[in-house]
């Protein structure tokens, strides 16, 4: 194999990076390895510069073994410099006259501190604050006799630090000037750098913010001595040091003809390749879609990406999370996502206690309301989740309020409320209210709404009453009933196991064996709902008919003047033209309403009940079937038109909603399944206000669950992401299958995730990590379905017998004449 | 008092309702799980609209009683009276099965419902 050249312009913690790793992946010595460092000692540890006040050594802080620089793998060459590049020829030129060819050229040649041009920034006794060799300055100057006090320009993270080095230093007079209206703006943004204005100040390091210098002035020795604002102030230092940003070092660059960005820095692309062949940019001295990193981790990534792409594992570099958490004098700060977000489209949450010095903010889109990004000062509790959901790699909790608060304060809890805390405000119920009806009987919340009308206007308290009394039982010592209802003492969890576990087919068997009495308009329908589910059969079929609410019993929605409506299925909301045209046909003769359903869906109201036959033989014949609008069921599966027509799409979205429509139709579940399916990140399907929600990427879909529109909006919480086809599918599969055996009567997915102890991860780990063990039944219970279905309004039109209940009235052959219509809008609708 | 001829016994669903029109009027006849038979206005006071037929039977405390399709008030089928609202209830008719067929009397019963003072159940 030829060997190449690779030569890296600069040894700082980014440029030594690159060079481990490519050392590292370069099994077969494929690479000869130059290293011109401009120090004269090996790449060092930066980041911790100011702990070589506190005494770490200089071989404490090395980031280079002796014995690597002493191997001979890499050629350093140190206190030296490239002045241009041949990048026609492939040399550079060091400044000792050496002529070096390569092959690839990797500039690291990080920043250089900026010093603003304050007059006299210049004179004795100013320092900058980046290399040892700038500390070892600093430190002699500091403790030289009569230096007493010290001044930082800035007063952003490496300012604050040399602030504390100069305290350290034993300086008692320590000025920190910044010209922004209080420190670290761009990071913490005001609230949190207001309070971190308070944490400095509690240190004994003057902080001076939103004031402007004016020019520095000497003393008789020469050195500098005071610092003179635009206001007349002066502030005494016996040491300046500027810490007012960094610029990327791209001089050589410059000089040899490689693109450089308009505000400094070398210009790369994805693969980290710079304008000239063979020359790449890592590090601060890179400008990377028109951003410049100043932080060692985006460094580190851009090293890794290089080297791998030398290597043969080419992947490009994407960008950096700018997220970071630091000690910074002692104090606990971090800001993570897009931490200083704000304007009109921005919703924040804000904790701001001066007492303890603690600031938390969140940002939220507001639209979405999902988290953006946060600035945490004092306590950065939560940091590593907050960044996690930014980043999409954790689900966004729904109490998110609840982590604005710092780990030592935990939100009171409905129990622990005092009597006299008002719970119901709409009904000035108070907690003590609702402790006293517990205590006189009330053990649930229809009894507490009756007794103490808590919960009875807007309703936004009953969560709360819900836990307080069954916290208020608990510690009574009182089993809290699941109880469905006066007939059986089970939840429809159990009720469903019980089921399935004795595979019961009809009502008698389960009325007769676990229940009591004739049943009611509660257990019914969620007896009906467990058979359907457990076996899919006719709904209708046997006893069950006896079960259903007149929706399932008429397969139709009964409408408040008693007519029907009738939704067939359009999966995916995709329709012909010839059914289209069927649809208006039908709707003009038996004269319906017709309204296009949030589901994307066409409804044509107005039914008569004993019309309903008719108009479904011709909604089959047009080759149309039941949509389950009547059913506790998959409803729709609403869908964007997705890659097939959509210049933004990614995948095909109609296709995947309409496989999954198909697949799910008709299927029995607790409450009524929506789902959503988007062919791109624009979410036009929004599908995370669906029980299901699927949105494509380049790479496959990410699936949400529990979302739900209806009173209480909820978003969906990320679930998985990049799944293909059959991972979606089956996970698909598996939530809805435990979702119909665990659920309560009438519970969204929402609720249900809610319910369960452990959430979201909870159900991860039975449907992925089949922790339960069950993942084979819940397949099967699908596949059950799957192998099953058949359509319900296809299947009564070819029986007779199920025909003979459209009958308006048994022992007469007339209408039923009871509805009054007029005419709106040119359709006919209910007087 | 004369009878309105509704149906053969068979052809009544069991815990279901069935519309029939008595005397030009809407009534829900009812044939329970056990044999019972009841019969009661279709339509339903709280909404105006003739639908109690096609609400679910059950029963409380032992009283069988249908709830309206439309917002669940449900109604004693013996008494008439509605268990979700006091000021609510409906008329009773008189059903009876003669040679297989369901008949129900011409009129509603007259006789004035008790008022809820509870009977032994």
């Amino acid at each position: 194999m030829e060997r190449r050249h690779v030569l890296v312009v600069g040894n700082g913690m980014v440029g030594q990076r690159f060079v481990d790793r490519l050392v590292a992946a370069d099994d077969g010595g494929e690479f000869d390895i130059t290293v011109i460092g401009e120090e004269s000692r090996p790449a060092y540890d930066r980041v911790a510069l100011s702990s070589w006040f506190e005494g770490r050594s200089e071989a404490d802080l090395s980031l280079v073994d002796a014995s690597f620089v002493g191997s001979g793998r890499v050629d350093y060459r140190f206190g030296r410099t490239v002045d241009t590049i041949d990048t026609a020829a492939y040399t550079v030129l060091l400044d000792d006259g050496t002529v070096l060819g390569y092959d690839e050229l990797v500039l690291a040649t990080g920043s250089f501190p900026f010093v603003p041009p304050i007059p006299g920034h210049d004179i004795d006794g100013t320092f900058v604050y980046r290399t040892l060799d700038d500390l070892a300055d600093i430190k002699r100057c500091a403790q030289r006799d009569g230096c007493t006090s010290g001044l930082v320009i800035g007063g952003g993270l490496l300012g604050l630090e040399a602030a504390n080095a100069l305290r350290a230093l034993g300086l008692d007079d320590v000025h920190v000037v910044e010209m922004a209206p209080y420190p670290m703006p761009a990071q913490l943004g005001e609230g949190g750098g207001r309070m971190l204005a308070r944490w400095v100040d509690s240190l004994g390091v003057q902080l001076h913010c939103g004031v402007a210098p004016d020019h520095f002035e000497a003393g008789a020795s020469g050195t500098v001595e005071r610092l003179v604002m635009s206001d007349g102030t002066e502030y005494p230092c016996d040491v300046v040091i500027f810490s007012a940003g960094v610029r990327p070092r791209d001089q050589v660059a410059r000089d040899s003809g490689i693109d450089v960005g308009e505000r400094g820095g070398v210009m790369v692309d994805d693969t980290l390749a710079t304008s000239a062949p063979n020359v790449w940019a890592i590090g601060e001295v890179a400008v990377h879609r028109e951003r410049v990193y100043g932080l060692v981790a985006p460094g580190y990534e851009m090293a890794a990406a290089l080297a791998a792409r030398f290597t043969g594992e080419p992947g490009d570099y994407a960008g950096s999370d700018l997220s970071t958490k630091l000690k910074l004098l002692g104090v606990d700060v971090a800001s993570f996502g897009q931490s200083n977000a704000m304007g009109d489209d921005i919703d924040e949450i804000v904790y701001n206690d001066p007492v303890n010095r603690i600031f938390r903010r969140f940002a939220l889109d507001a639209a979405t309301g999902r988290l953006l990004g946060g600035a945490l000062v004092g306590d950065v509790s939560g940091y590593e989740l907050l960044t996690a959901v930014t980043l999409g790699q954790a689900t966004q909790p729904d109490d998110l309020p609840a982590y604005i608060l710092p780990a030592s304060i935990r939100p009171p809890d409905e129990g622990t409320l005092p009597d006299g805390a008002l719970l119901c405000s709409c009904n000035a119920v108070s907690v003590g209210t609702i402790r006293g009806a517990v205590a006189e009987g009330c053990t649930t919340v229809s009894e507490i709404k009756e007794a103490t009308c808590a919960g009875t206007s807007c309703g936004g308290c009953v969560p709360g009453v819900t836990t307080l009394v069954r916290n208020e039982l608990q510690s009574l010592g009182v089993e809290v009933s699941n109880a469905l209802c006066e007939h059986f003492d089970h939840s429809r969890k159990e009720l469903f196991a019980l089921v399935r576990f004795h595979r019961y087919r009809t009502w008698a068997e389960v009325l007769s064996n676990h229940g009591t009495g004739r049943g009611c308009e509660i257990c019914r329908p969620t007896v009906a709902s467990i058979l359907a589910s457990l076996s899919n059969g006719y709904v209708l079929d046997g006893d069950q008919s006896s079960l259903q609410d007149t929706n399932d019993h008429h397969l139709a929605n009964m409408q408040r003047n008693g007519t029907y409506s009738v939704i067939p299925r359009v999966p995916g909301g995709e329709i012909t033209p010839d059914q289209l045209i069927a649809l208006g046909l039908i709707a003009k003769d038996f004269d319906l309403y017709v309204k296009i359903t949030g589901g994307q869906r066409i409804d044509l109201l107005g039914a008569q009940m004993h019309d309903l036959p008719g108009i479904w033989q011709r909604v089959v014949d047009a080759g149309m079937e039941s949509g389950h609008a009547y059913g506790k069921a998959l409803r729709t599966v609403k869908s964007c038109v997705g890659s097939v027509w959509c210049r933004y799409g990614v995948q095909d979205s109609v296709g995947m909603a309409i496989d999954l429509e198909n697949r799910y139709r008709g299927l029995r579940s607790p409450h009524k399944l929506k789902m959503g399916v988007s062919g791109c990140t624009r979410e036009c399907a929004e599908a995370q206000s669906k029980d299901v929600g699927v949105i494509a990427t380049e790479s496959g879909w990410n699936l949400y669950v529990g979302g739900n529109g209806g009173r209480s909006p909820r978003h969906a919480d990320l679930f998985a992401t990049d799944l293909d086809d059959e991972t979606l599918v089956r996970t698909i599969d598996r939530f809805l299958a435990y979702y119909i055996r665990t659920a309560d009567r009438l519970q969204r997915t929402s609720v249900w995730l809610d319910s369960l102890d452990g959430g979201l991860e909870h159900v991860r780990s039975v449907i992925v990590d089949d922790e339960l063990g069950i993942c084979d039944e819940l397949d099967a219970d699908i596949a059950l379905h799957v192998d099953t279905y058949e359509c319900e309004w296809r299947a009564t039109l070819n029986d007779p017998e199920r025909l003979s209940h459209f009958v308006e009235f048994v022992n007469a052959p007339e209408e039923n004449t009871t509805p009054v219509w007029i005419q709106e809008r040119g359709q006919r609708v209910p007087a | 008092m004369s009878r309105v001829r509704i149906a053969h016994i068979d052809s009544l669903p069991v815990d279901r309702g069935v519309a029939a029109v008595v005397s030009g009027e809407y009534v829900a006849i009812f044939r329970l799980a056990d044999g019972e038979l009841a019969a009661i206005d279709h339509l339903d006071p709280c909404s105006n609209v003739p639908v109690l037929a096609r609400g679910l039977v059950g029963c409380v405390d032992g009283t069988p009683v249908v709830a309206s399709p439309l917002h669940k008030q449900r109604f004693d089928l013996r008494t008439g009276r509605c268990l979700d609202d006091p000021n609510v209830s409906v008329r009773v008719w008189r059903v009876e099965v003669i040679d297989q067929t369901v008949t129900v009397a011409a009129e509603p019963m007259t006789v004035a419902v008790e008022p809820p003072a509870e009977s032994a159940a």
